[in-house]
């Protein structure tokens, strides 16, 4: 599976790790990842620490998540990015949005 | 479903078409080859069993022709024989056979085969129905993207994309894979490009590039600078796109009378200044893209950088750097930063970027989804008269009027008044084809006013280096405390024969300046040749009009303006 989610023990946090390439091809799998979660649910880790790739249509499946949370008031953190994934997030300035770590 | 059977023994081709229509066939019967091959071509039938040794033309040779005559239709074949030899059966399926039946034969066994063949070209023909049906829309497809672009031309057009400081590569076709790019020439000179880059490709960017090009040439005729622009192409995609759908984009708005570029970059790779000298500046994204955020939050502040004539502008989207060789890889956005570093003195870097490319992917064609454009800065001209499209309309509106247009305070620093007051003199009859010319009057009255007297900048800082982006830097600092200052513009028009008179006076609120010496032919050449900014403001203004008067202590601008219909002497002669 490329894309794996895991609560937090509160069940406050859900955190999706993506495997390999974040391109359209994860799009459905990402989608059902956050929006079968709980209503407990009020943060969003999302962890690259294993995505190779991630192309324009990944950053819209984030701002699809963003809405998903709440829009301006989501908490979603991206976190463990290697640098390529890092620039690409950084050239559309997504630090704007999300906060990356 | 019909069989052709070909048997040249008569009591053998009496049992086995006894078999075969038993099995609820049709069996239409052939003596020899010769006559199968013209039962075959007559009757069409959907499966043939063929003696292998036959008079006339044998097996094998009608096999051939069967073959030939079946084309991609498959029409199995099956060979009887009494040949046992391992040669003898696999010549018969060379020849085009597909199995083979050996004399004596078995009803059982004949069945089995008539319906595993029977399978297969049920099978093939429900993949050659869906092949041919993916081929009719494909072709379809394309019919409709090559008339969706005709549509798209004619809003999108080519603008000043031709001119001959602008080199650009786009694909035909690249509006489908999200990629757009519009040149527009402003009224009173200088040049507005767009490079965007849309998420997704196909039917939804091409229909998400359409308002897009309607806002960019829309209001770049207008006079709305890049900003505005900006903001009303993110207001309208945030609003017409579904979440998850943006557009990448780079602005640039360059002003060759004052060489001085603003850019604007969401999104796209770094794009270049290229200055003389090897120099580099570059532009990278300040912002997100457009469409992703609400309009209050959406920030159009510009970069401003100082330019010279033959200095180049290199603007790419990320199919340029993400270009596949071979192997797979890409270019990078350092290979694109090498090419622009290897460049000799006077090498220009779109022939260098195109070679590199094409040496990179190994193909002399360009991907679909890679547009580049170069952007030359040249020496400022004075406005073209642009030619009256729609002569009739121009012929009648309003001619003999008055207005007094005031902006105060607040405004000032939000709202830019020239496309409003450019529009109400377009409304002349007559004057349109001189909106370069009454555009670049307004814009020099007010800014004149603006930064000079409601904002006492100093244009001596624009004469030093890098003096250009600390002004405007100043003057976006001095734009936050505009209380108790205002600028009015009286505007008149009144007609004449052939033409008519276009007077403006602007007054602002600032301290105004010494211009005793503007008055004096001898102190206002003496100023020109400086080269000082507000001498060449009201340099081009004297130049333009009929009279040029400054009033009060510096603050009160008058200037008018005579214009002639281009056919003066036809219509006063009608």
């Amino acid at each position: 599976m490329p894309i794996e989610t895991h609560r937090s023990d509160d069940g406050k946090t859900l955190t999706i790790c993506v495997e390999g390439r974040f391109d359209f091809s994860t799009h459905q799998s990402f989608r059902d990842a956050y929006e079968h979660s709980e209503p407990t649910v009020s943060h969003y880790v999302i962890d690259l620490s294993d995505t190779t790739y991630l192309d324009s249509s990944a950053l819209g499946m984030l701002l699809l998540l963003r809405d998903h949370a709440g829009g301006d008031g989501a908490r979603i953190s991206i976190e463990n990015c290697n640098s390529d994934v890092r620039r690409i997030l950084s050239i559309s300035n997504f630090e704007q949005l999300f906060s990356i770590r | 479903m019909k069989v052709l059977l070909a048997e040249d023994s008569a009591s053998d081709r009496l049992i086995l078409a006894r078999l075969v229509s038993r099995l609820g066939h049709t069996v239409i019967e052939a003596e020899d080859g010769t006559e199968a091959v013209e039962l075959f071509r007559e009757t069409q039938p959907d499966l043939v069993l063929l003696d292998a040794l036959m008079p006339r033309m044998d097996g094998m040779e009608a096999a051939r022709q069967i073959k030939a005559l079946a084309g991609e239709r498959l029409v199995p074949l099956i060979f009887l024989t009494s040949l046992s030899g391992a040669g003898d059966l696999a010549r018969c399926l060379e020849a085009g056979g597909d199995d083979f039946l050996v004399k004596p034969y078995n009803r059982v066994i004949l069945e089995a085969k008539i319906n595993a063949f029977n399978r297969m070209r049920a099978l093939h023909q429900a993949l050659s129905h869906q092949r041919d049906h993916i081929r009719r829309q494909n072709q379809q497809m394309l019919d409709e993207q090559r008339t969706a672009r005709r549509v798209f031309d004619n809003i999108a057009h080519t603008g000043c994309l031709d001119a001959p400081n602008i080199r650009h590569h786009a694909s035909p076709l690249s509006v489908f894979n999200g990629d757009v790019l519009f040149a527009a020439q402003r009224p009173g000179g200088g040049t507005l490009v767009f490079l965007g880059d849309f998420t997704g490709h196909g039917l939804p960017a091409a229909i998400g590039a359409m308002p897009v090009a309607e806002i960019f040439y829309g209001m770049a005729a207008k006079g709305f600078g890049a900003p505005d622009v900006l903001r009303e192409i993110n207001r309208k995609l945030r609003r017409i796109l579904p979440i998850g759908m943006f557009c990448c984009g780079l602005m640039i708005e360059a002003d060759f009378k004052h060489n001085s570029l603003r850019v604007w970059n969401g999104g796209l790779p770094d794009g270049w200044l290229l200055r003389a000298g090897g120099y580099r500046v570059a532009i990278p994204s300040r912002h997100l893209p457009l469409g992703v955020q609400e309009p209050d939050q959406f920030s159009a502040s510009m970069t401003v950088l100082d330019a010279a004539p033959g200095d180049w502008l290199v603007m790419m989207t990320d199919g340029l750097p993400e270009a596949p060789n071979s192997a797979g890889e890409s270019l990078g956005e350092e290979g694109v930063l090498s090419v622009l570093a290897g460049l000799k003195a006077g090498q220009e870097p779109f022939e260098a970027l195109l070679a590199r490319m094409q040496q990179h992917t190994g193909k002399p064609e360009l991907a679909d989804d890679l547009t580049l454009c170069c952007l030359q800065m040249v020496r400022a001209e004075a406005p073209e008269v642009m030619p009256d499209k729609i002569p009739e309309s121009a012929l009648t509106g309003p001619a003999d009027w008055h207005c007094v247009y005031e902006l105060r305070e607040q405004t000032l620093a939000d709202f830019n008044p020239l496309p409003l007051m450019l529009h109400i003199c377009m409304e002349v009859p007559g004057l349109r084809s001189r909106s370069g010319e009454v555009y670049t009057l307004l814009s020099e009255l007010y800014n004149n006013a603006l930064e000079h007297g409601v904002l006492a900048l100093s244009s001596e800082w624009k004469t030093s280096p890098g003096g250009f982006s600390r002004y405007y830097q100043e003057r976006t600092r001095r734009l936050g405390n505009t209380d108790g200052h205002f600028i009015r513009f009286s505007l008149g028009h009144q007609p004449r024969e052939g033409g008519g008179t276009l007077t403006v006076v602007c007054e602002d609120s600032g301290d105004g300046f010494d211009f005793t010496e503007y008055s004096d032919t001898v102190a206002h050449q003496q100023a020109a040749s400086t080269g000082r900014y507000a001498g060449r403001g009201l340099e081009i203004l004297r130049r333009m009009t009929r009279n040029l008067k400054v009033h009060g202590r510096g603050n009160r601008v008058e200037i008018v303006y005579d214009w002639w219909f281009p056919d003066a002497a036809i219509t006063s002669g009608a």
